[in-house]
């Protein structure tokens, strides 16, 4: 009886694996059949024949290197700058003392509850007036500080003993060499997580770029999927071949670094 | 510490930030959402003006905003739950001890959730395809099919709460796994001796101890879903016949392709509205039963 319970658990953990797996599977595969394949009853899971003409496609005729490198750019960019902006934010809130701090920051934490869709109708105005639609600094100005980084970064600094930073005081150094020597090496890990939450958040995001990148030279990759999904709908090879290119970095980025992303999930619901 | 211009100094950069890109356009949305703002005012802002709540009353007047207001809680009342019921399986099923394999089985629940969201909805419109379809294949088999799942207007909305669960649903599970885990073994042990079988043990213990997860995921899986914005326009363009057309959809909608801004920043700050109501209620619900 027990061992009829354990294939039965057994069974299901392969069948939902096979569901969440075989969509993606068949974008591989479909990606690599010649052009009306994938377009037959009953739906062939593997090609008769490999070709990788919608892979080359997407790159001569479909300017796919560009949205590449827009994605890209811009998901290290807001990385990069949010990582910056936040960690400092986050630093001061947990080492530092000074009038209204808790309520400043309770404020901040009780705001993350404002869906980001209320920011963008001014948001777009305000970037309009400064000449910033349909660059990258349009995409870049609102990602630059998160309120979720500040509040990750906060709760991992706290753990770190006063005691370190008033040796380091002592030895003469200055506030910001405490921040960038002491700290900073410190919160490594949730830096690195957030980095990585930061990085795929950008590249995947859609909505914000989709109004704000108004030329088809600066579109991310998301934004020029949809458009050629909507365009191409017949070319079914040639789409999956846009989705692999577009889902492969996000993909082999969280094989790579798995750990980190699952233990920020995990950090982000933790209550305080 | 008492330093106080380096706290300032820490600080000013992601306060001015947030302040000029996050706060400030919040307050002028809220002042948008009494304006006419349209077109003509986006050359020059002059020309937009005050109009009082007339926006909002003009929007219940819309049989377009209930139609959307419909469709977006359908997909939140019907497919939050299914994504947290499934999420909390997969953890349970990943608990045991004896499983093996956990890594694989953990990896290839998530592996949807890092996926960008775009991308994986054109390759679930061709999963839905009437004609050629993986899904309409495999229901053919045991005899069912031939349905029309994104042309269909009463199957669209379905099919896009499946693939939303899909694509969510390991997000919540891992948190669900932490929480199982936060669980003391003892308890189960009690449970044991005091005669309770697996599933009275899941009911008395296990239930109760996740009560907290639970409700944090449901806020946290509430304030997604009522954003439903991407599968509807990649795969249905919100319809057919405005079955999938979302709050966010038709907000995007009016503000960015109309250019009715003031119509639109109303629109958003009702989306607002209930999601501070669905949070508030939900955690007035969590301290009433003293979880």
């Amino acid at each position: 009886m027990q061992k009829f319970g354990r294939f039965l658990l057994y069974l299901s953990l392969i069948a939902v694996a096979a569901v969440t797996l075989a969509p993606l599977g068949w974008m591989v595969s479909a990606s690599v059949m010649p052009t009306g394949q994938s377009a037959a009853f009953p739906p062939p899971f593997f090609p008769k024949e490999l070709t990788f003409e919608h892979y080359l496609r997407l790159f001569t005729g479909i300017r796919l290197a560009r949205y590449l490198l827009n994605s890209a750019l811009l998901s290290v960019s807001v990385t990069a700058i949010s990582l910056a902006i936040n960690s400092m934010a986050g630093f001061a809130f947990a080492k530092y003392r000074f009038r209204g701090r808790d309520q400043l920051f309770k404020m901040l934490v009780a705001s993350m509850i404002i869906p980001s869709q209320v920011t963008m109708l001014p948001l777009f105005l305000m970037l309009n007036k400064m000449g910033l639609i349909n660059t990258y600094m349009g995409v870049i100005i609102p990602g630059m500080a998160g309120i979720f980084g500040i509040f990750l970064i906060r709760q991992f600094a706290m753990s770190i003993p006063d005691s370190l930073i008033e040796a380091a005081r002592m030895d003469g150094a200055s506030d910001f060499r405490i921040y960038w020597s002491l700290i900073l090496p410190l919160c490594k890990p949730i830096l690195i997580t957030l980095a990585i939450f930061t990085f795929m958040g950008t590249w995947n995001d859609f909505l914000w770029p989709l109004i704000v990148m108004t030329d088809d030279s600066m579109y991310t990759l998301p934004v020029a999927i949809a458009n050629l999904s909507l365009e191409h709908v017949q070319d079914t090879e040639l789409m999956m071949a846009g989705a692999v290119m577009t889902v492969a970095p996000v993909l082999i980025l969280f094989a790579a670094v798995q750990k980190y992303y699952i233990s920020g999930i995990t950090a982000g619901s933790l209550k305080e | 510490m008492a330093n106080r211009h380096a706290a300032l100094f820490f600080l000013a950069p992601a306060l001015l930030a947030i302040g000029a890109f996050f706060v400030l356009p919040v307050l002028a949305a809220l002042v948008l959402s009494f304006t006419d703002f349209d077109i003509y005012s986006l050359g020059n802002f002059d020309y937009a003006r005050f109009v009082g709540l007339k926006n909002y009353m003009q929007l219940l007047a819309d049989p377009l905003f209930w139609k959307a207001l419909k469709n977006t809680f359908y997909f939140l009342l019907v497919g939050g739950p299914l994504s947290i019921a499934v999420s909390l399986g997969a953890a349970l099923m990943l608990q045991p001890k004896f499983v093996r394999f956990k890594q694989f089985f953990r990896t290839a629940y998530f592996a949807p959730v890092v996926t960008t969201l775009v991308a994986v909805a054109v390759v679930w419109r061709f999963v839905y395809h009437p004609r050629f379809g993986i899904l309409n294949y495999l229901l053919s088999l045991v005899g069912l099919g031939g349905i029309d799942w994104l042309g269909d207007p009463h199957w669209a909305m379905p099919a896009i709460i499946l693939m939303a669960v899909w694509k969510n649903f390991g997000y919540n599970m891992i948190i669900f796994i932490a929480g199982l885990q936060g669980i003391p073994g003892e308890l189960y042990e009690a449970a044991a001796i005091d005669g309770a079988g697996r599933l009275q043990q899941f009911r008395s213990v296990t239930l109760p101890m996740l009560a907290p997860t639970t409700v944090f995921i449901s806020i946290i899986t509430m304030i997604g879903y009522f954003q439903l914005f991407a599968e509807p326009y990649v795969m249905t363009q919100g319809g057919p016949r405005n079955s999938t057309l979302s709050i966010v959809y038709l907000m995007y909608q009016q503000g960015f392709r109309w250019w009715n801004m003031g119509y639109s920043a109303a629109l958003a700050f009702i989306l607002f509205a209930f999601i501070l109501a669905g949070s508030v209620l939900q955690s007035r619900m969590q301290k009433r039963w003293g979880i």
